[in-house]
């Protein structure tokens, strides 16, 4: 169990690392899938299978087309090397790192941090019963109202996405032969 | 411990990288290496390549992309309610009927302006 979690972070670490340092987009880009099933498999291990088929579905499927579409209309070129010169953002992002991983550390030491009060859902009860059930139960009773304001939240997107596309039409069908 | 369910996912990927690393080895080990300037070409069989490796791609892409994660988080909501429908019974499908028919509300404006023509 703790080996696995290990495993399955080292190797998320090891994917989110060459997503940094591969020159070319495309490959950062199948990195960051890696990187995205190695979560996915963390999230199986924290007994929330519905979160893991989230990160699959979502993440690991759609989001990574999404972005390899970005980068094909973006025109990146890989024989143009990326300049590696110690400037100020750099620097800045460096110390905003350190940050960030010293608030992690307070933030695990803090008193704050410790296990509240255990509520309905328990990891026996989520064992038991199925983390995807669990939600479904949810999901399909006590909110269902947010359920169906999805609904129209995913109507709306679709909506726009039409007209984002169809406002640069005239102006594009001139141009190509 | 649930974990040991998904020891036949564990055996699944292994045995697919086995199978790539063993099909690429056996191909290496045992092919003849007989290199012609037609072998050394990305698509031996296809049209000769012509042009950089990146090139600018129509933004009719994205849109498909676009259209195709939000379908793709419809389908996530479906997953819930698949392994729930026996206890919901007629309750989750009027729930999930009006969850769909809006969605598909969705789906026929996009039919309606072109928007899944190619044009």
């Amino acid at each position: 169990m703790l080996i696995s979690f290990y495993i399955l972070a080292a190797l998320a670490v090891g994917g989110a690392l060459s997503v940094v340092l591969f020159r070319s987009p495309v490959y950062c880009a199948l990195s960051l899938v890696a990187t995205f099933l190695c979560l996915a498999g963390i999230y199986v291990l924290l007994n929330s299978e519905f979160v893991a088929a989230i990160q699959v579905l979502i993440y690991a499927g759609a989001i990574m087309v999404l972005f390899l579409f970005v980068i094909m209309l973006l025109n990146l070129r890989s024989d143009k090397p990326l300049r590696h010169s110690w400037t100020w953002p750099k620097l800045l992002g460096i110390g905003f790192a350190v940050a960030i991983i010293f608030q992690l550390i307070g933030i695990f030491h803090s008193p704050a941090a410790r296990m509240g009060p255990a509520g309905k859902y328990s990891t026996e009860y989520l064992q038991q019963k199925g983390a995807v059930e669990v939600v479904g139960e949810v999901l399909f009773t006590e909110y269902v109202l947010p359920f169906e304001i999805i609904s129209i939240l995913l109507m709306v997107a679709v909506v726009g996405a039409v007209i984002l596309a169809k406002r640069r039409e005239p102006a594009s069908t001139e141009q190509t032969p | 411990m649930l974990l040991e369910q998904y020891l036949p996912v564990l055996a699944l990927i292994f045995l697919a990288l086995g199978l790539g690393v063993a099909l690429t080895l056996v191909s290496i080990l045992l092919g003849p290496k007989k290199i012609t300037p037609a072998k050394k070409k990305p698509f031996e069989s296809g049209m000769p390549s012509d042009g950089a490796q990146y090139r600018r791609y129509s933004v009719r892409f994205y849109m498909v992309a676009l259209t195709f994660l939000i379908f793709d988080v419809e389908i996530v909501f479906f997953y819930p309610w698949a392994v729930k429908f026996r206890e919901l019974g007629f309750y989750g499908l009027g729930v999930m009927s009006v969850f769909f028919v809006i969605l598909t509300l969705g789906l026929v404006y996009d039919w309606k302006k072109g928007a899944l023509e190619w044009e």
